[in-house]
């Protein structure tokens, strides 16, 4: 579970600073989406960078699961995002060296204390194979399309069986319907993994697939969506 | 080393690339070093050979420019000589006479350094031991007659080389050196230099009364003037391309870590810690140089070993491993001096589309 308390978030801007979040409480409970839309420079990125531990807020708490992620030194929070956050970028943010396979293999690399190779083996093909990616275990990024590109992106962020997803706007590089198809992955597999996932993105048209929807404006979260669309 | 090695064998031609300007370098660093120590073993083989734990030499600072003693400039006196077999740790001293002149035999001439009094001179006066290159150059054998500075000798020896200053060795008695120097117009000369065995309980004090300066075998062959100024030179260049190697590997990652720090942003948001990323980084700077500099050092055996005939070649530990082992450290220092750019890379910067 992700719970977010009374965070707040400043930047310095000039003499003065910009509030990107604003006193921001919100829990995203295991085995739910929860979707977070917004106008560009609402606070959304800023939001997910505080749920995903990459900074730490002026004030409020954040926790996932038991740990009071704000209290930690930047390694621990890396062994954090390490063992139970799964990021899904934007970019799918594959490395052009690594296959499909390796990609997820390597998750598994960046620290001690993961399962044994062979149990990581398996478990990342089967989430290839999962995100419907049989046929591409061994291509590289560069040979895969933009929609492939962004299940290795989802399968990655499954590998150590997180129990928060932070996805980044998944759907922006993609035409309507395999953002479909992408969000469809994404609640299926939160569903059947269990994870509490935080979503970003700005197509409305996604917002009815998610089991709780917020809105941010000027770093302020409130719950529902906000008409017209805010792209 | 998961995303290091993979990355290796995806950019094979930026590895290969790298890899082999260590190759070279260390072949570069692997022949100069070779040269260096086949140069001073032409210089100093025949000192070596006195097989002496120390060497005093005549202290001239005083009556020449000179600020260092040197074999060529030292003259040691009977009683200096004396004075040093009779102090204190001293199992064995040896006045040695070392010059430089012409040997001839017929249709033969050839420059030689005559070493008079050593362990390896004969014991009879008017007779020779001669080294290879002697023998090589006028065409000698055991039992021939050589001519050096007008007097005639009896060969009655050829030993292995040995050389002083480019030169090769002949060894007389004390004697018959003297008389050489005499014939030369030097006909005070007793010897050049005092080769002590044994451990003198208070050397600096003998060679302050005895206005000598003694030092060890090893420190001593800094007094023969052509080996000082060879072996600076050429050590100066092996310095400069150690310093080179370094910056080379250190430029490479600096340049290949800044191209991947997009990357390393990544892997920072997925949890890899810095140290993790640069154990990684360095792994793949080991990697490039153990192969670089192992080839490099393979080639230069193996070149040397072909150039031997024609240079003054030595293949030996202190210039094929060490040489090796210092590459090596130089190139990892040079690679750790790219891993700020890991330290520094923000993984905030995965997010957002601004990759």
């Amino acid at each position: 579970m992700l719970t977010l308390q009374d965070v707040t978030l400043t930047f310095p801007d000039g003499q003065s600073r910009h509030t990107a979040v604003n006193d921001v409480s919100l829990t995203a409970e295991p085995g739910t989406v929860t979707g977070i839309t917004g106008a560009s420079g609402s606070g959304k990125s800023s939001l997910l960078a505080v749920a995903a531990t990459l900074i730490t807020p002026d004030s409020g708490s954040v926790r996932i699961g038991d740990v009071e992620t704000t209290d930690l030194s930047p390694s621990q929070t890396a062994t954090l995002r390490r063992e139970r956050i799964g990021i899904v970028f934007q970019q799918a943010n594959l490395l052009p060296s690594l296959t499909a396979l390796d990609q997820l293999l390597a998750v598994g690399e960046l620290g001690p204390g993961s399962a044994p190779r062979g149990e990581r083996r398996t478990r990342a093909a089967q989430l290839l194979d999962q995100v419907g990616l049989e046929r591409a275990h061994r291509a590289r990024p560069h040979e895969l399309s933009g929609g492939q590109r962004q299940r290795v992106n989802i399968a990655r962020a499954m590998m150590n069986d997180p129990e928060v997803m932070i996805v980044d706007e998944p759907t922006s590089a993609l035409d309507h319907a395999r953002g479909q198809e992408i969000i469809g992955l994404i609640c299926s597999l939160t569903e059947a993994l269990g994870t509490a996932t935080l979503l970003v993105t700005h197509d409305l048209d996604f917002l009815p697939r998610f089991d709780q929807v917020f809105t941010m404006a000027d770093g302020g979260l409130s719950p529902g969506t906000a008409a017209p669309p805010l792209r | 080393m998961f995303v290091a090695w993979r990355d290796m064998l995806f950019a094979k031609g930026r590895f290969t690339l790298i890899t082999s300007v260590v190759v070279l370098i260390t072949l570069l660093v692997g022949f100069l070093t070779g040269l260096t120590g086949g140069l001073a073993n032409e210089n100093i083989s025949a000192v070596q050979g006195l097989n002496a734990d120390k060497i005093a030499l005549a202290n001239v600072a005083e009556s020449t420019s000179e600020k260092d003693p040197t074999f060529s400039d030292s003259q040691i006196t009977r009683e200096q000589a004396k004075a040093w077999s009779q102090a204190e740790g001293v199992e064995e001293s040896t006045a040695i006479g070392i010059s430089q002149s012409r040997g001839e035999t017929d249709g033969h001439s050839a420059a030689l350094a005559v070493f008079g009094g050593t362990a390896d001179s004969p014991s009879q006066d008017e007779e020779v031991v001669i080294s290879q290159t002697v023998a090589d150059d006028l065409k000698l054998g055991s039992g021939d007659t050589m001519t050096i500075a007008g007097e005639d000798f009896t060969v009655t020896d050829v030993i292995s080389e040995r050389s002083y200053a480019h030169t090769g060795v002949v060894y007389t008695t004390l004697t018959d050196w003297q008389e050489l120097q005499q014939r030369m117009g030097d006909p005070d000369s007793y010897a050049t230099a005092i080769a002590i065995k044994g451990d003198p309980a208070d050397a600096t004090s003998i060679d302050a009364e005895q206005g000598t300066v003694t030092a060890n075998s090893l420190t001593a062959l800094l007094s023969i003037d052509s080996f000082r100024s060879e072996v600076s030179s050429l050590l100066a260049m092996v310095a400069m391309l150690f310093a080179i190697s370094g910056l080379v590997i250190g430029a490479f990652f600096t340049v290949w870590t800044i191209q991947r720090k997009a990357d390393i942003a990544v892997l920072k948001a997925l949890g890899a810690s810095n140290g993790r990323l640069r154990a990684d980084a360095l792994g793949q700077a080991l990697v490039i140089l153990l192969l670089g500099v192992g080839l490099g050092i393979a080639l230069t055996a193996g070149l040397g070993a072909l150039a031997g005939a024609a240079l003054p070649f030595v293949i030996a530990w202190y210039t094929t491993a060490l040489p090796a082992v210092i590459l090596v450290i130089l190139g990892l220092v040079g690679a750790g001096s790219a891993l700020r750019s890991i330290t520094t890379a923000d993984p905030l910067t995965a997010l957002g589309s601004a990759r």
